[in-house]
């Protein structure tokens, strides 16, 4: 480990994708994001409109990261339909979707075929509503995988929510929309409690944690308990503000428009380290007008207490960051606040939000940001920096095996481990919580290497 | 049942009566909506090739389709691992309007100067086939330039089933067959075709016959290597276990180099002991055949012990299974039942109407069969037959779970090998940990009506 102050004076690098091949790759596509924000709504089930298997491969990932059932419809294209165009098959999966789930809503999301072929769904979607008379709420969002990664499908997915039944303009109502980016449902469960410490209600889109997180049944449910209620949708532009926990790309596009139909927006990004939280924390207080709940302070302080019990160990610690732009950011500046070393900051991602995001840090702070890159590109990243520890999903595992050097799973998805749900990221007791894993990692990675080990710290 | 079930699904559900054989309406594009359990036709190819391991895989499109099959299959290599990563064209709008076959060959060119492999498959997605990129000629272009086989293996998701993905894999393996030098072969010798090396199943299989001195000149494509694909035209006999996926090239390769096929299977002691027995029975030597009888028997009284005791232990369990292909479920329904398991439900994805027949011949009286289901179904039929046991894959575990029902992953992410003597065995291992833990006495299903207060899942 070399001190922090030494790369004071480095530039920051910014690499990008290759013109070939993309090798092991950093992000999913959009559909994906799109299915996963759509789990976020109480009642309401994806539809892919195109080929079977993207719906199928978009399942079997979510559920395991998630453990939990995860239905995602699609209109299963075949040839016919790729040459005459889908518009049968969506009609009769909306009809068995609704014949078999009851759903109180149905997205649709595109596929890379439906896109390529041209099929206009809104179109579609207004001619099945005409043909059957049916008042079910439909929402499209067009999600080609040929522009963007399942970050941009999810973002965009929350923004067709909002844009469609998000439209109730009456009296102001005390309650907080909550928009986070793609977090864990325990994540979703503290973000909710951080808002009702403050004494209003909270309108988290969205909403995932029940539907991902759930209790064991002995009755099966099409569709499982939890999700945000669409009448609370549809209230959201009367709540008090919009708090967006997503700074980087286009995703504060949803609470632009909650702000132009009458909820002013706050764009905070996430809330991971104390300086982050307690802007998220600040917010809340002056939009409420309420203190800070003790049990808030509790929190605070403890994490202030584990950094002073925890400093030494990771003061100077080189860290290879990667994952979507939103945690990378996140994590880069909770990294910098513990006085550890992002040496690089990756994601998969190709909106240049990463990049972005990370401009505003003192020059210095990152030595390299790889946009819209792979994993074999990080690979060369690690040669060249050589990092003490990496963080992020569980793709990186055969990465940090390969180096001889921890991986600290955080984010999406890890298929490797059990309990991705319930990682807790977010808030002073998220932070702690990582701390820990942190310093304890490299903690192991000491005794690991020393040829008698030791019983205190 | 507690839902209802689709009406365009109504002839792919059967209960099994002994009064008479009902046909399911099998084998077609699966209904639109009803959450297919499914994967589409690149699948069908991607998963039959994935385990050649000296072979470069590169997927022709946006990043999406190769970043689901990354790593996705458990089947292990002795040597290289080229199989194990990922490689997309990551196909961008440019792509998608001037066409790809530019960023194709450049990645084609990269990869192989890169990791100097035997062979290269590309596999066509969704896109390529509506765009028409002219993949052949890239590869052809390739080809000649780098000197290795560059095969484009055409099985765009929409072009029909994951079936159809099968018959484009076999066809992509049938130009490598026969190019290479098979005169060195035994004259006792096959090609074990349908094993995929999950957890290291073909190792176990080999290392069968390699004692009863049959020399297993290919597995397609368990451990697979290009060279040894080959040659395979050079064995006595194929004996095909996935016959699902492998039958179109036993069929051609019967055609093409008069080599006959045998349908055999690995899973269960019954099936593996008949395996071996009518493998050497076709290898006309007394000395392969003493060497199959002694192996078999040493192998069975090794085993059989703690077999007995998995059965006491599952005497009157439940179970459910849904996989890939008919010809595993044959094999379940007869290892379950030696372990003392009953069959309530059984299905497959891509099951034909003869395999369906064959299904119901084997099964009990009133099993449910299930052609291409969903999750509806599954969860209804888990309850409705109150199975102890589901065997699976990744898709159909948490379904089980959350019923607080036994799961036992028979699907190609297993780490456990399954297959053989030794894999029977694990096998009965899985099914009694999973059917006996004690966890379930809490679960609400088993709790439901007994008065605990906390019985209440809400």
């Amino acid at each position: 480990m070399s001190c922090a102050a030494a790369k004071e004076t480095a530039p920051m690098v910014h690499s990008s994708a290759k013109p070939d091949a993309t090798v092991n790759p950093c992000t999913l596509c959009a559909p994906l994001g799109a299915a996963l924000a759509t789990a976020g709504v109480r009642g309401a089930i994806p539809l892919l409109h195109g080929a079977q298997g993207c719906a199928t491969y978009i399942r079997r990932y979510l559920i395991s990261h998630f453990r939990e059932p995860m239905d995602v419809a699609s209109s299963s294209f075949g040839e016919a339909q790729t040459v005459f165009g889908g518009e049968d098959n969506l009609g009769r999966a909306l009809d068995n979707v609704l014949a078999q789930y009851h759903p109180e809503l149905v997205t649709v999301a595109t596929t890379c075929l439906a896109e390529t072929i041209g099929d206009d769904v809104p179109l579609l979607l207004n001619r099945y509503r005409t043909r059957t008379g049916n008042a079910l709420p439909l929402v499209h969002a067009a999600t080609p995988s040929y522009k963007d990664g399942h970050v941009e499908g999810f973002h965009a997915m929350v923004y067709a929510l909002v844009k469609g039944l998000a439209c109730n303009q009456g009296a102001p109502s005390r309650a907080v929309n909550l928009l986070p980016p793609l977090v864990s449902p325990a994540d979703l469960r503290h973000l909710r409690e951080i808002v009702a410490g403050f004494d209003v209600a909270a309108i988290v889109l969205p909403d995932y944690a029940d539907r991902l997180d759930g209790v064991i049944l002995d009755r099966y449910r099409a569709l499982p308990d939890g999700g945000t209620r669409l009448v609370d949708i549809a209230s959201m532009p009367r709540a008090l503000a919009s708090i967006d926990l997503t700074l980087t790309g286009r995703a504060p596009r949803a609470s632009k428009l909650l702000a132009e139909r009458g909820a002013p927006a706050r764009v905070l990004g996430l809330p991971i380290g104390v300086r982050a939280t307690d802007v998220m924390i600040e917010s809340l207080s002056e939009l409420t007008g309420a203190g800070r709940p003790a049990w808030l302070v509790g929190e605070r302080g403890r994490l202030l207490d584990a950094y002073a019990d925890g400093h030494k160990y990771v003061f100077g610690a080189s860290v290879g960051l990667y994952g979507d732009p939103e945690f990378v950011a996140a994590l880069a500046g909770f990294l910098l606040e513990i006085g550890a070393r992002p040496v690089f900051c990756a994601t998969g991602a190709r909106n240049r939000a990463l990049p972005e995001a990370l401009a505003s840090l003192p020059a210095g702070s990152v030595d390299e940001v790889l946009d819209d890159t792979d994993f074999e590109s990080i690979g060369a990243a690690c040669e060249r920096h050589k990092p003490d520890l990496l963080m992020g999903s569980s793709k990186g595992y055969r990465l940090a095996h390969a180096l001889g050097i921890p991986l600290l799973r955080v984010g999406f998805p890890i298929h490797d481990r059990l309990g991705a749900g319930r990682i807790l990221h977010v808030g002073y007791r998220g932070t702690t919580r990582l701390f820990d894993e942190l310093v304890n990692a490299l903690l192991q990675g000491r005794q690991d290497a020393s040829p008698v080990g030791f019983s205190y710290l | 049942m507690g839902f209802d079930l689709l009406k365009e699904r109504r002839a792919q559900v059967v209960r099994n009566n002994r009064s008479g054989v009902v046909s399911l309406d099998c084998n077609k594009v699966s209904a639109a909506g009803s959450v297919s359990q499914r994967a589409c036709t690149f699948c069908g190819s991607r998963v039959v090739l994935y385990p050649i391991a000296d072979a470069l895989h590169l997927v022709h499109g946006p990043v999406g389709c190769a970043a689901y099959t990354w790593d996705i299959r458990g089947a292990l290599s002795s040597g290289p691992e080229l199989h194990r990563i990922s490689c997309s064209t990551d196909m961008r709008e440019r792509e998608v309007v001037f066409g790809g076959e530019q960023r194709l060959e450049a990645s084609l060119r990269r990869l192989i100067a890169q990791h100097a492999p035997r062979a290269a498959f590309v596999y066509g997605t969704c896109i390529v086939g509506v765009i028409g990129d002219d993949v052949p000629a890239v590869c052809k272009r390739v080809e000649t330039d780098v000197g290795i086989p560059v095969i484009p293996v055409l099985a765009e998701g929409f072009r029909g089933t994951k079936r159809d993905g099968y018959n484009a894999a076999c066809g992509a393996l049938l130009r490598l067959i026969g190019t290479g030098d098979a005169t060195a072969v035994k004259p006792q010798s096959i090609n074990l075709l349908g094993d995929f090396n999950v957890a290291g199943e073909s190792w176990i299989i080999r290392k069968y016959f390699e004692e009863m001195g049959v020399e297993v000149v290919s597995v397609l494509t368990g451990d697979g290597r290009v060279d040894e694909i080959r040659r395979a035209h050079g064995a006595r006999l194929n004996i095909v276990q996935c016959a699902g996926s492998m039958t179109p090239l036993a069929k051609a390769m019967q055609e093409r180099y008069g080599i006959p096929f045998i349908r055999v299977s690995f899973f269960g002691i019954e099936d593996t002991a008949d395996a071996l027995y009518r493998t050497a029975e076709r290898m006309d030597s007394p000395d392969v055949m003493g060497r199959a009888r002694a192996l078999v028997s040493r192998e069975i009284t090794r085993v059989l012990p703690e077999l007995r005791a998995c059965k006491d232990a599952l005497a009157g369990k439940r179970a459910g299974l849904y996989v890939g292909g008919a010809f595993k479920a044959f094999s379940l329904v007869r290892a379950l039942r030696q372990l003392g398991v009953s069959v309530v439900l059984a299905g497959t994805q891509t099951g034909s109407q003869e395999e369906y027949q064959e299904l119901q011949a084997v099964c009990d009286e009133h099993t449910v069969i299930v052609d291409d289901t969903n999750p509806l179904e599954l969860a209804a039929f888990l309850v409705e037959q109150d199975v102890d046991i589901f065997i699976g894959g990744v898709k159909e575990r948490p379904i089980a779970y959350k019923l607080g029902i036994g799961f036992c992953d028979h699907n190609h992410e297993r780490k456990i090998a399954l297959a053989g003597f030794e894999g029977a065995l694990a096998f009965a291992r899985e099914v009694r940990v999973t059917a006996t833990s004690p966890i379930w006495n809490l679960m609400p299903r088993r709790t439901r009506g007994a008065g605990t207060a906390m019985g209440d899942t809400r």
